[in-house]
């Protein structure tokens, strides 16, 4: 049985399914005069970020305190790691310290698989991010908000996302997000299209079970959802596209792009958002966009992975892919 | 004089001989030779091969002693059967002068294991940018031939055209690591369907086949010729075969690695298997084996890369490129090409000790194993079958992609000019 | 989860000591009585503990609403993050949790489960309660309460008192959940997570 949550490749249906009803369920806390939960009391998780991103950080620590758990928060940034100390010796201190979990972000690929994999701890691990590879968190969220904004709150308890259109547009290359989003969706029974310049797909990306698409007009009036991707604007320097103005001239959506969407789509971006680039400021305000949905199933979505995980003897996900050593 | 009996053995995987070695020449070869007043060595359908030659091997000093030493290294090499090794120069200081190249000339020679025949950088410090002394690097004691940046690619092609025609002058020649290195800047591994799905830089094979293609034409316009180092694609065998069709003096080496690993097994990030070139796909693993079969490439040689325990025990992105090589090299050729019918064992003579030796004009190394030639041997037990354990290496470095994995075949003896380096197994 | 085949052969061996009549007729008495105690119930709020406690709740609330002629709020309260015996097994999905809109502060708050038995599920029905308001009293209705308390706590209103050995279990079926209602006295097998 498997102790982590490392890509979402890992996950079955039937767990996915799980994660996202017991967020549900986590939801309701939010609504409550006591957001809080005894569940992980005694419990003591590492926040270890060794890439800056207060976003990802702060979700998961609100997860956490949410479920009582001891947090500590370990940024990679004036600490012993930028004086050369190695992934390994850092999580072995941690784990002195009487680490339950981990959860990482590094911007290394593959860096929380060897923390999981190599026996170097015994801690649970939870990928918050690694490199280009996947964001299984991100990805748990994103589905979270489009089962109940295309299903339903209610109506979406035990369902997946069978049928639904889901278009990623933007740096796939580049991106965690899209790689946990593809695997995940097509577990929920979503068909997923990936739209971006044909420089910033990978090669390779023909055994991905997804289609892949250049022109994002054509896309948008058969999507249920359209999720843009964060464009850095420094890979222009690496002339993965010619300027800005270009890029958001074929590939950013406007009012008039949105407009061409179903009724019922929504307009997705796991943030932070370059407005003017991959999303103008009309379409990010407007009542179609989920972005600050997505912050608050965030929580939930971490604190549903952090009871399946930490909450018991054992684990209640199980998964598929990876194998402990 | 010392004389040795090898009783029984399957010169180059012939019928069993006896090789009669006295002092450090082979005296006879024969049926039925006299034992008298020799030291026996029951060879007992063990298959006999000349001393290996190894082109492409790092043995990290001066610089970096703590991954390996010529010592170390030598010791590695004896293991594995090899009587010579080119130590390559991206050491610390890298081999670019006279000085550099004739102390580990030196200490080859001190310790006796191996023969130990440096190469010279092309580029001062490997810079790429001006050109290393390379003729007095010839003229030392060490009489360097083979002139690399190995690790880094000569990718500025003015500089590669000099340095092709400026060892002609003495029958050098450029071993060239073919890298565009603009096409893998933040490379990791081979880029395709699992760069794709883990996230890692990927290493697209044609930075390789765009080099060799530029190399080959160049070696063609200058009359030069030039060596390549470890293939890595199905696309840089077809290169080195179309330019050897039209002619071109073109030479081509394969590593024992990337006749068995494909980038699948990166799907583990651990960093035992990242390695420069990467490992590449099942399709390129086989037309390596084919290639090496069919004399497009003409060697095998380890690229044998000793890194420390700490350069591979941590996240892939962080980690040293290269393996381990020198004492697994033979049991993966016995696997990939003789077990699979691709070559007989006089085609690994060839592949691993006459080509060689050949190509880098190794003086006594590579010759036929006969009567009056010098006695540089391998002994090895093709029967044996066993699984890998690095605790047992003679290197300083255990980075090693095949621990755990059973590979066939294990050298028995060495002998470097007549004198055993390995008895049984056991370092002299 | 239980195989059919285990399922049948329990059923086979256990013995019915409520059957549907039996059920409803201590329903119905329960809900007279919390109308009694709670003088006319105008500020009761039933809450039901998941699984079989959330229909037994709906079903008093129904009763309570034919005697008193009034909307009677009714809920479920999900446990099982306050569970003292988390650690001792693998998580569990979470049951829904669904407050009455008007809230349960200042009311008289009746929690309603199918099997008293430890009181550790009472225990942390207890705690979730503290964290989502402050009832003025809170009342205790099981269907049945079987004894072997490991903590001090007692019900209210109990539809029938089985004296029980450890070596046997009681099971509540309902319509709602299991086609039928009816209580099940068996003889133990080898432990099943949730089991009481």
């Amino acid at each position: 049985m498997q102790r982590h949550l490392i890509s979402a490749a890992d996950l079955t249906r039937d767990d996915a399914v799980l994660i996202l009803d017991t967020a549900e369920e986590m939801a309701r806390v939010a609504d409550r005069p006591i957001k809080k939960l005894p569940t992980l009391r005694g419990r003591t998780v590492v926040n270890l970020f060794f890439e800056d991103s207060t976003r990802t950080r702060i979700s998961f620590e609100a997860a956490e305190k949410r479920l009582s758990a001891d947090v500590i928060n370990f940024t990679a940034k004036g600490s012993s790691v930028s004086k050369g100390e190695s992934l390994k010796d850092t999580a072995q201190t941690l784990e002195a310290m009487g680490v339950d979990a981990v959860v990482i972000r590094h911007g290394a690929s593959g860096a929380p698989y060897r923390l999981a994999t190599s026996g170097w701890i015994d801690a649970a691990v939870i990928n918050a991010g690694d490199g280009t590879h996947q964001h299984p968190t991100q990805a748990l969220l994103d589905a979270f908000t489009m089962r109940r904004r295309l299903v339903g709150r209610d109506a979406g308890i035990g369902q997946d996302l069978a049928g639904k259109r889901i278009t990623l547009v933007g740096d796939i290359l580049h991106s965690r997000v899209a790689r946990s989003n593809v695997d995940l969706l097509h577990t929920l029974g979503a068909e997923v299209t990936l739209v971006a310049p044909p420089t910033l797909v990978p090669v390779g990306v023909g055994s991905w079970p997804c289609e892949v698409s250049y022109d994002l007009d054509s896309t948008l009036s058969k999507s249920d959802a359209v999720m843009l991707l964060r464009v850095q604007r420094e890979r222009m320097n690496a002339a993965f596209f010619p300027t800005e103005r270009e890029y958001s001239r074929r590939y950013g959506l406007d009012g008039d792009r949105m407009a061409k969407m179903p009724e019922h789509a929504i307009v997705m971006h796991p943030g932070p958002m370059v407005r003017g680039m991959e999303i103008t400021a009309e379409v990010a305000d407007s009542e179609r966009c989920t972005a600050i949905e997505q912050v608050t199933n965030g929580v939930s979505i971490r604190m549903a992975v952090l009871y399946l995980l930490l909450g018991g003897n054992e684990p209640a996900v199980t998964h598929t892919r990876t194998e402990e050593k | 004089m010392s004389k040795i009996l090898i009783r029984g053995a399957k010169v180059l995987g012939g019928e069993p001989q006896d090789v009669l070695i006295e002092g450090s020449e082979i005296a006879a070869v024969g049926s039925g030779l006299s034992a008298e007043g020799a030291e026996v060595v029951e060879a007992d359908g063990k298959v006999l091969l000349p001393g290996l030659v190894d082109l492409h091997t790092h043995l990290r000093e001066p610089g970096r002693e703590d991954s390996e030493t010529v010592l170390t290294g030598t010791r590695a090499a004896a293991s594995g059967g090899y009587t010579a090794v080119f130590a390559m120069a991206n050491t610390f200081p890298v081999a670019d002068t006279a000085g550099v190249v004739e102390q580990v000339y030196r200490l080859g020679q001190e310790h006796g294991y191996c023969d130990v025949q440096p190469i010279g950088a092309v580029t001062v410090g490997l810079e790429g940018k001006k050109l290393a002394e390379l003729g007095a690097m010839h003229e030392s004691a060490a009489g360097v031939t083979v002139f690399s940046d190995d690790g880094k690619c000569v990718d500025d092609a003015v500089i590669m055209r000099r340095a092709l025609e400026y060892v002609k002058a003495f029958g050098g020649v450029v071993a060239q690591h073919a890298q565009e290195p603009r096409l893998t800047e933040g490379a990791q591994m081979n880029e395709g369907v699992v760069s794709a799905e883990l996230g890692l830089g990927g290493w697209p094979a044609v930075a390789e086949e765009s080099i060799i293609a530029r190399d080959v034409l160049l070696a063609e316009h200058v009359g030069s010729r030039v060596h390549i180092c470890h293939l890595s694609t199905a696309g840089s065998v077809e290169i080195v075969r179309w330019a050897k069709s039209r002619g071109i003096d073109v030479t081509a080496e394969v590593t024992p690695h990337h006749l068995l690993l494909t980038d699948e097994l990166v799907r583990s990030y651990n960093p035992v298997y990242k390695v420069n070139p990467p490992l590449r796909t099942e399709r390129d693993v086989m037309a390596l084996r084919e290639a090496l079969a069919d004399g497009t490439i003409d060697i095998v040689a380890t690229d044998h890369a000793p890194h420390p325990h700490e350069d591979k025990d941590c996240e892939w992105a962080a980690a040293a490129m290269g393996m381990v090589g020198l004492e697994t090299a033979l049991s993966v050729v016995q696997q990939t090409m003789v077990e699979t019918g691709l070559l007989d064992w006089a085609g690994v003579a060839d592949r691993m000790s006459f080509k060689p030796a050949g190509i880098g004009r190794a003086q006594g190394h590579g010759r036929p194993v006969s009567a009056g030639e010098p006695a540089n041997l391998t002994l090895v037990d093709t029967a044996y079958r066993g699984a890998v354990d690095p605790a047992g290496f003679a290197s300083r470095s255990r980075n090693t992609p095949y621990e755990g994995r059973e590979l066939p075949g294990r050298v028995t003896h060495t002998w470097l000019r007549g004198r055993a380096t390995l008895v049984d197994g056991k370092l002299a | 989860m239980d195989s059919e085949q285990d399922k049948q052969q329990y059923e086979a061996d256990a013995r019915p000591v409520l059957e549907a009549p039996d059920i409803a007729r201590v329903l119905t008495r329960i809900a007279h009585e919390i109308v009694e105690r709670a003088k006319g119930a105008d500020d009761v709020v039933l809450l039901g503990i998941p699984t079989r406690g959330v229909f037994l709740a709906q079903r008093l609330a129904a009763k309570l609403e034919e005697i008193t002629d009034r909307k009677i709020p009714v809920g479920s309260l999900d446990i099982t993050m306050y569970r003292d015996d988390l650690r001792m097994h693998p998580p569990r999905a979470l049951a829904r949790t669904d407050i009455p809109g008007d809230g349960i502060d200042g009311r008289l708050v009746v929690l309603v489960d199918d099997v008293l038995f430890s009181g550790r599920t009472i225990r942390a029905a207890l705690d979730a309660l503290n964290d989502i308001g402050r009832p003025r009293a809170v009342q205790l209705a099981v269907l049945v309460d079987r004894g072997h308390r490991e903590l001090p706590i007692r019900a209210d209103y109990v539809g029938k008192n089985l004296p029980t050995s450890l070596r046997e279990t009681v099971k509540v079926q309902l319509a709602e959940e299991d086609g039928r209602d009816t209580v099940l006295l068996g003889a133990k097998r080898t432990a099943r997570p949730g089991e009481q």
